[in-house]
């Protein structure tokens, strides 16, 4: 019996065919098949959030989903989230803020943020720390990052952007 | 860590899921949103030979209105569940509980159904389904049961649910006008298992609660009802006596057992102060 399985998915746009173990993750699938590295492997268990991405347009821990189980989904990671300018002004706003240090929570962090600011647009600090509190991070004490995301809240309600702290050239 | 080897297969009709079922004899798993499953494959707690993928089982989706009665689907998200205008509207109390589960991208994939189904004495659909007076239907090789939450529930993880069944959906009473309800739970962080769980339904005439539901979570080895609790409080007037009263009859009518790091002493103690905050709640 093989246990491989053909799959076919969209990963940031592109339409990808494999044959994979069912065994095999999602993450596991785009870090390793995919080489796309911004998903970060940190629990295996779904309590950090490092492996955050997103399947037809929702967020999902992507150590809790298997790679078969996307067989016919649309799946976007930061890097197809970050090229598209979905997060532009969320990754702006966290340059401001410091709201990073090792980086490894980022990517995540980001995608959750940015559902965040889909669903609840008028969300308050505490609402925005209840949500966040899904992803873990080791290094800025969670302020900035809250800190940041609250600037997009805002900026967007008044119809603004975030500055960007370093001028593209 | 890495799951051990498994095969998967993912039927489009509900009759093909019970055959597979059958012939996978217990060694086969079900998937649905699979977010209790992947983590106990991940570490190797679970090593099914095959999961049994149900998210293509169209009888199983939905939320919908079945006269005064509630169907939701056993696939149906927390996330439906927490933005469902029918749930809202209908089931309240199933709203304000859904926030509690996890966090959104756990949300966003797990089930209605896994979690009644899984049984486990911490999460909130049990206690949910309990309080709400939910009846399961279930699908099996001799065709569909139905049974009560009440005896849905047996022991830690365990249901009513034999191997070769799957859950297909629940139905509960709407709530009517003068319903009232409570949803709390102790954590020590946003999304954490609860120590003491609380949901709570009646129906309100002044300060007069009756046809109670005091369901607590956390604190035994399955969801339970405060039935003396509710006694002294159904179609009484309530004040600082009798709800001090009701208090003392749940703290020593619920068992509670210990966890990790709560004693059975500080569950007591919180199952009386939820129960507190419940009926206040529910009067004002």
């Amino acid at each position: 019996m093989s246990l491989k399985k053909q799959i076919s998915m969209t990963v940031n746009g592109i339409l990808v065919n494999a044959e994979i173990e069912p065994r095999k993750h999602l993450v596991d699938f785009l870090r390793e098949d995919l080489h796309l590295k911004g998903p970060h492997l940190g629990c295996e268990q779904g309590a950090c959030g490092a492996c955050t991405v997103k399947v037809n347009g929702q967020i999902i821990r992507g150590c809790l989903f298997l790679a078969v189980q996307a067989n016919g989904a649309a799946v976007e990671t930061i890097e197809g989230l970050t090229k598209s300018g979905a997060l532009a002004d969320l990754q702006e706003s966290f340059m401001r803020r410091n709201a990073m240090q090792c980086g490894f929570c980022s990517s995540g962090m980001l995608l959750a943020a940015a559902e965040l600011i889909e669903k609840q647009p008028k969300a308050t600090r505490e609402q925005v720390r209840e949500w966040i509190s899904g992803n873990y991070c080791r290094c800025t004490g969670y302020h900035s990052i809250v800190d940041a995301i609250i600037d997009v809240l805002e900026a967007r309600a008044k119809g603004q952007k975030i500055k960007p702290v370093v001028a593209h050239v | 860590m890495k799951a051990a080897a498994f095969d998967y297969v993912k039927p489009k009709v509900l009759h093909d899921a019970l055959s597979l079922l059958a012939e996978a004899g217990g060694d086969a798993q079900l998937i649905a949103g699979g977010q209790t499953l992947l983590a106990t494959l991940n570490m190797r707690l679970s090593e099914p030979s095959i999961l049994i993928d149900i998210t293509d089982l169209a009888e199983l989706k939905g939320i919908t209105l079945v006269g005064d009665q509630l169907r939701i689907g056993a696939l149906v998200t927390h996330t439906e569940i927490e933005d469902s205008e029918l749930i809202a509207k209908h089931a309240p109390l199933l709203k304000a509980a859904a926030p509690h589960i996890a966090h959104r991208a756990i949300r966003n994939l797990g089930t209605w159904g896994g979690s009644l189904a899984y049984g486990d004495p911490a999460a909130e659909w049990p206690a949910c389904s309990l309080a709400m007076r939910a009846t399961m239907i279930i699908q099996g090789p001799s065709g569909e049961r139905r049974i009560s939450a009440k005896d849905f529930f047996i022991d830690l993880y365990t249901t009513s649910l034999e191997p070769d069944e799957i859950l297909v959906a629940t139905e509960m009473p709407i709530a009517t006008s003068g319903a009232v309800f409570y949803f709390h739970e102790l954590a020590r962080r946003h999304g954490d298992y609860a120590v003491v769980g609380l949901a709570a339904v009646a129906q309100k005439q002044g300060d007069i609660l009756s046809n109670c539901a005091f369901t607590f979570f956390s604190v035994s080895s399955k969801p339970v009802m405060a039935i003396k609790a509710q006694d002294l409080v159904n179609g009484k007037k309530l004040d600082e006596e009798s709800i001090g009263k009701a208090v003392l009859a749940a703290r020593e009518e619920i068992e509670a057992m210990a966890d990790l790091t709560n004693s059975e002493q500080v569950k007591e103690h919180l199952i009386g102060v939820l129960l507190e905050r419940g009926l206040k709640h529910m009067l004002a």
